[in-house]
């Protein structure tokens, strides 16, 4: 199995500097971290990738019985440390992909040194004396909203995107492509991301930590925010000022700072 | 009133006096700001954070909220169901940040009277000249028209995806059953004849239908063997209770007088009485009787053929004859009938092949050429008793796509005798 076409893992920045992973959460790809790329790429081995069944990934290695499963997607991230042969890299995780590195983090010590939860939530769903925001019939209603829009995914053509890892300009040509993805494994990812509760994976990590939240996130307000920086002890809480889901986007400089200083305070 | 009932625009007042001038006039005073506010689609402009700036009367309408609860207190993403929250925070603003601009997304606003309106949305970023963004601007079209259709269509697919699934279920129980019935037509396993090698190979062309060709071979007392080959005219489930009938009607008419042509005659009697009214319906058969030959160490046949392919003698010395039995009729066809037989001795060595025109009659190449008798004959001259059934099973699988029909084969042979210094083998047939 070739691990770097199955995850279309990309490496950039600084070849022998302390290698950093940037993780995508669910709905877009790798391109998300662009924008924070090159405040990263001076000092930093900078790592990207795409999950199975996101991006230009290899969709044939895409199988529900892995991916409906958290562990599924830390699987491909141990994967690609080993791959790499990372030793104590930067984890940045966002959205979903902070749990992930959660699980990798546990899964293979030696690999992850350290993590980057950027608008982490372990529990999208209210429970008792927990408030993650939705409930069990909002997320239908994301499915219903993903069965709408393909988002530039067509059957047709994802062949053509997928045969031809090292020609991305062909599935760039296609607007909306870092989203483009199969309906059946969005919606599958979707349900992994939304309806999985992983408070109690929090209590595993050992690892220095940061925390990073928006001041207004739909997706992962403040107390979900308080909620991870408590359960993990030391773990540090930055609050960017940027508002919505994905910071990177919004506010990418001072997302970036806001890593940079971290790792900066760990060597 | 629905939360989107807009009344329609007042109809043009059709006098025809105006001309067209003055029309043209009128529609130069409809200036850019009533088209924004009036447009038949909502607009909104937004900060790079989603507070709304800016938004048209029309949509205002169509959520049933007022300008200064929305203008500075509320985003983009508050106009949206949940699930559309989450769809806006996952796909919409990333892919709208990455790209510049996104459009046709299919989304619900949230209306003050709790309905839900489907609309399509489109955004564009508004850069400074310095490429910062400085704004989102957004059209919003009402898209009720368009989600039903989409709902009618993503139904139509659920049912004809339901429907080939029962359908695939359906064929496999299908095709069980028909498996089950064409082996009811045909012998489990042939029987052990003292003294005699015998194999047979019987090929569906299609697991979706059953097929009209038939053989058995049975003993008739201490001595003697009756074996019969055919092939009943059509397919499928006619096909298949006349192979029944005729099976069970050769069996019983051997059983009384194993004479070829009497068991004919009498197969003739009962299809013509069966199928003559309406359905007319008839088969090709050999049937014939094998009797211990003490002279020659083999077997004596005497067999008869009512209008099928003639059957081959493969000779221990190399060669192949075919058994000619010219003129026998069609079994089933005319009330009287003649039929025609032959006899031969089968010598250690020997085999004698029967088989149905799904052998012949395969397609050999490209073109309309068929394998044909001579190239059969040609084909299994030289080979040994034991080897006729297996080199021609080869020789069906090799023909692929072209062997069209089914196709049945029985073989009797009788094992060659050791020579000097070769040990005899034994051979079970299979």
């Amino acid at each position: 199995m070739d691990v770097r076409r199955r995850n279309n893992v990309v490496t950039t920045g600084r070849p022998d500097g302390p290698a950093v992973i940037l993780a995508h959460g669910f709905g877009c790809d790798q391109n998300m971290w662009r924008m924070v790329v090159p405040a990263l790429a001076a000092d930093y081995r900078v790592v990207l990738f795409d999950y199975v069944g996101s991006g230009g990934s290899d969709l044939s290695a895409w199988s529900e019985e892995r991916y409906a499963r958290l562990d599924g997607y830390a699987q491909d991230v141990v994967e690609i440390c080993r791959e790499l042969d990372l030793r104590e890299a930067a984890f940045v995780g966002h959205s979903v992909s902070a749990m992930v590195g959660v699980l990798a983090a546990a899964l293979a010590p030696e690999h992850i040194g350290s993590l980057v939860m950027v608008t982490p939530s372990p529990c999208y769903i209210d429970d008792d004396g927990y408030r993650g925001g939705f409930s069990a019939e909002d997320i239908d209603e994301l499915l219903a909203s993903l069965e709408s829009n393909y988002l530039g995914w067509s059957s047709a053509m994802a062949p053509v995107i997928m045969g031809n890892p090292d020609r991305p300009e062909l599935g760039r040509e296609l607007t909306n492509s870092f989203c483009a993805t199969d309906p059946d494994m969005a919606r599958v990812f979707a349900r992994t991301t939304f309806l999985t509760d992983s408070r109690d994976d929090l209590k595993t990590v050992t690892v220095p930590t940061l925390v990073l939240e928006c001041t207004e996130d739909v997706i992962a307000p403040r107390e979900v925010g308080a909620y991870v920086h408590a359960a993990i002890p030391g773990s540090r809480l930055v609050t960017l000022d940027a508002t919505g889901h994905c910071p990177q986007l919004s506010a990418p400089e001072a997302t970036g700072q806001a890593i940079v200083a971290f790792l900066a305070s760990l060597r | 009133m629905g939360c989107v009932g807009r009344d329609p625009a007042p109809p043009g007042d059709g006098d025809d006096g105006m001309s067209t001038n003055a029309a043209f006039t009128a529609l130069l005073e409809d200036s850019a700001e009533e088209l924004y506010e009036n447009a038949p689609c909502g607009y909104l402009s937004t900060l790079m954070d989603g507070t709304i700036a800016k938004i048209n009367a029309t949509l205002l309408e169509w959520l049933g909220l007022t300008r200064d609860r929305v203008v500075g207190r509320m985003r983009f993403a508050d106009l949206l169901t949940v699930g559309g929250k989450l769809y806006h925070e996952t796909h919409f603003a990333p892919l709208l940040r990455m790209q510049g601009q996104i459009s046709g997304i299919a989304l619900e606003l949230r209306c003050v009277t709790g309905e839900r309106l489907p609309v399509l949305v489109t955004s564009a970023i508004k850069y400074s000249r310095r490429g910062e963004p400085m704004l989102i601007r957004t059209t919003v079209f009402d898209a009720r028209e368009r989600r039903a259709y989409e709902e009618e269509l993503l139904r139509a697919r659920k049912a004809a995806e339901q429907a080939a699934r029962e359908s695939e279920k359906d064929r496999v129980r299908l095709q069980e059953a028909l498996a089950v019935l064409q082996q009811s037509l045909l012998p489990a396993a042939l029987p052990r004849v003292p003294g005699l090698l015998t194999d047979s190979h019987y090929h569906t062309a299609s697991p979706d239908q059953l097929g009209g060709d038939f053989y058995d071979l049975f003993a008739l007392d201490d001595r003697r063997w009756a074996f019969f080959l055919g092939d009943v005219c059509g397919k499928g489930p006619e096909a298949a209770a006349m192979t029944s009938l005729t099976r069970y009607t050769l069996r019983g008419a051997a059983m009384h007088d194993p004479d070829p042509v009497a068991v004919l005659t009498t197969l003739n009697t009962v299809l013509h009485e069966r199928y003559s009214a309406g359905d007319p319906r008839y088969c090709t058969v050999v049937f014939g009787v094998l009797e211990p030959d003490d002279d020659s160490g083999g077997f004596s046949v005497h067999l008869g053929s009512g209008g099928h392919p003639p059957a081959l003698v493969v000779r221990a010395g190399g060669g192949a004859d075919y058994l000619p039995t010219p003129g026998g009729l069609l079994v089933g066809v005319l009330a009287q009938a003649s039929f025609v037989t032959a006899r031969t001795t089968l010598r250690p060595g020997d085999t004698l092949l029967l088989y149905t025109d799904g052998l012949t009659e395969a397609h050999t190449g490209p073109g309309a050429s068929l394998f044909g008798e001579d190239a059969l004959r040609a084909f299994v001259g030289g080979l040994a008793p034991d080897q006729v059934v297996p080199a021609l099973r080869g020789l069906l699988g090799d023909f692929g796509d072209g062997l069209t029909d089914d196709t049945a084969l029985l073989a009797l042979g009788v094992p060659a005798r050791p020579g000097p210094g070769e040990r005899r083998a034994e051979r079970t047939p299979s």
